[in-house]
């Protein structure tokens, strides 16, 4: 009954479909190693390919967006976001997801945070941006707190679904061998829960590290760039010539590509995860 | 032993909700209060009452973002909805190179929605006139972007590139979800092509559209990125999604105040849709 034969038909498709992919990812290949002279107003001077493989738009763009530095404060406030999520959202999950159904203070605190997810960032912006002023927090270290209560809701209501999987026998066993509650967490569930570390830290990376609104509100004053926000600002100062903004593209575009490389079926489970539940 | 549980679980519990209150709970009470005030964004400022919110009902530009945001949300949806599920058909199908494709087909998601709206925005304003004059289509030879009745078109199809790829990855664990012997049984009873799917696969999948009619319809009513790196709310202010329109002019064009009453306006509005969808999409699911 199992059919065995490929479906032809699909595949097919499924080939010529992946063109709107490739096609502009090609393009921004080919445009980023030109130079503005090889770019004539025709289909085939723009798609031919360079006729040198040169690196010197790139160094060109790395020195006037400051890339190293774009790129490690990007990375700087990933990855402490990501841990910091991983930490704190699972512990409050914890408190939350294992007292919600026997303590009315916990259920309530537990729907007043995951309600938050409806909150849009548009109405938080103007008021954050100047409370972030007020407090000396218009930098990087507030975008990370920002983030760690953006993420907030969607993590902890996450966590405490997975709990809910977890016998509390674990737990007690535990409590008679003379643990207390904070050593139990760190010994013994955290540990358990690592699938779910997995979905949150995959949520939290590719949302903190496309994000372009956050830093622009927050961070505009302070001279400092993620790697979207260095695009932004050089479309504004250097936007005509397409070849050095193309090599730029490029190089913020190469370290999430790397990451997907590496972890492809993590990012998948991970979104997949994230959505379902 | 009993107590010690109980204050540990306290002291985890308090600091991180003070976290939240402090950069979600009053920025948020704080905004519902700008938006009863004329302030600027600086200096000092006055209460004015409903003000805001009556002038917000009769202000054009308010009344135009809130029609473009609802028709891109909904079309880039539908739009969205029905490719990505021919495209999880096709990749839960009998194919060979199953994960590769897979993985390039997801690709767009993962990338930065500001650089992808950029090599798109090259894309509409030299390539796509270059090859429609090339094919003589005299309709699309003016870049598409330049255009007030078809620059949203060029908007949603950046949104649906990326979109697609989230909604495929749904659809395909939905679709794995579907057990063989429920074809099989279909099959003994003569149900193939279309029928199958609109009377066996469909129905079992229901769960899965819901997830993505919610998590689209959301990010669509947000978007923000796309229109930055594409259109900046033109041309004529025909593309000025609510979030755009409520970042540019009340971080810099002095409507603080007015645009926190359209900020509060736009939240109720985000709240009255989710809900609606949940109590929708709960209802259908009963049914099964």
């Amino acid at each position: 009954m199992i059919n065995k034969k490929i479906n032809w038909p699909a595949m097919i498709l499924l080939i010529l479909g992946l063109s709107t992919i490739a096609f502009p990812l090609y393009l921004t290949v080919v445009i980023a190693f030109k130079q503005p002279s090889e770019m004539t107003n025709t289909i085939s001077g723009i798609l031919s390919l360079p006729k040198t493989w040169s690196f010197d738009n790139f160094k060109e763009a790395m020195r006037v967006t400051n890339f190293w530095q774009s790129l490690g404060n990007s990375l700087l406030i990933s990855v402490v976001t990501v841990v910091l999520s991983v930490l704190v959202h699972s512990l409050m999950g914890y408190a939350l997801g294992r007292n919600k159904s026997s303590s009315k203070f916990y259920n309530f605190v537990y729907l007043f945070i995951v309600s938050g997810m409806f909150v849009p960032f548009a109405i938080l912006m103007m008021p954050l941006a100047k409370q972030t002023a007020e407090m000396g927090l218009a930098n990087w270290v507030g975008v990370i707190l920002l983030y760690v209560v953006f993420f907030m809701p969607m993590n902890i209501l996450l966590y405490s679904g997975y709990l809910v999987n977890i016998p509390m026998a674990l737990e007690e066993a535990a409590k008679v061998d003379g643990a207390s509650t904070w050593t139990t967490y760190w010994k013994i569930l955290f540990p358990i829960m690592k699938p779910m570390h997995a979905t949150v830290a995959v949520l939290t990376a590719l949302s903190v590290w496309n994000d372009v609104m956050t830093p622009l509100v927050i961070m505009a004053g302070s001279e400092q760039n993620t790697l979207p926000l260095a695009q932004l600002n050089f479309q504004s100062q250097f936007g005509t010539n397409y070849n050095l903004a193309f090599a730029s593209y490029l190089l913020s575009l190469i370290p999430i590509l790397i990451f997907y490389v590496i972890c492809q079926k993590q990012i998948l489970n991970g979104v997949v995860n994230g959505a379902v539940k | 032993m009993k107590n010690e549980r109980k204050r540990t679980f306290l002291l985890i519990t308090i600091p991180i909700l003070a976290l939240f209150i402090c950069f979600n709970t009053i920025p948020l009470i704080r905004g519902v209060m700008y938006s009863f005030t004329n302030f600027k964004g600086f200096g000092k400022y006055d209460w004015v009452g409903l003000h805001n919110y009556i002038d917000l009902f009769s202000d054009a530009r308010v009344g135009k973002s809130y029609l473009f945001t609802f028709k891109l949300a909904i079309v880039s949806t539908i739009v969205v909805n029905i490719l990505s599920l021919l495209l999880a058909l096709g990749l839960n199908s009998k194919i060979r190179a199953k994960s590769f494709f897979r993985g390039a087909y997801f690709l767009p998601n993962i990338l930065g929605a500001l650089v992808v709206g950029y090599i798109f925005n090259y894309f509409f304003t030299y390539i796509l006139p270059a090859l429609a004059s090339m094919a003589g289509l005299d309709s699309l030879s003016t870049s598409i972007l330049s255009n007030p009745s078809k620059a949203w078109i060029g908007i949603m199809i950046v949104c649906a590139w990326q979109a697609i790829a989230m909604n495929t990855i749904i659809y395909i664990s939905g679709l794995q979800t579907v057990p063989e012997d429920v074809y099989e049984a279909g099959g003994l009873d003569g149900v193939t092509g279309f029928k199958k799917f609109r009377y066996l696969t469909f129905p079992l999948i229901i769960p899965f559209f819901s997830i993505n009619m919610v998590l689209c319809v959301k990010n669509f009513l947000m978007v923000f990125d796309q229109i930055m790196a594409l259109t900046k709310g033109g041309p004529a202010q025909s593309t000025e999604s609510i979030s755009y329109l409520i970042y540019n002019n009340g971080m810099s064009g002095g409507q603080f105040g007015f645009q926190s009453a359209n900020a509060v306006v736009f939240f109720i509005v985000i709240v009255i849709v989710s809900v609606a969808q949940m109590k929708f999409s709960g209802k259908k699911e009963e049914q099964l």
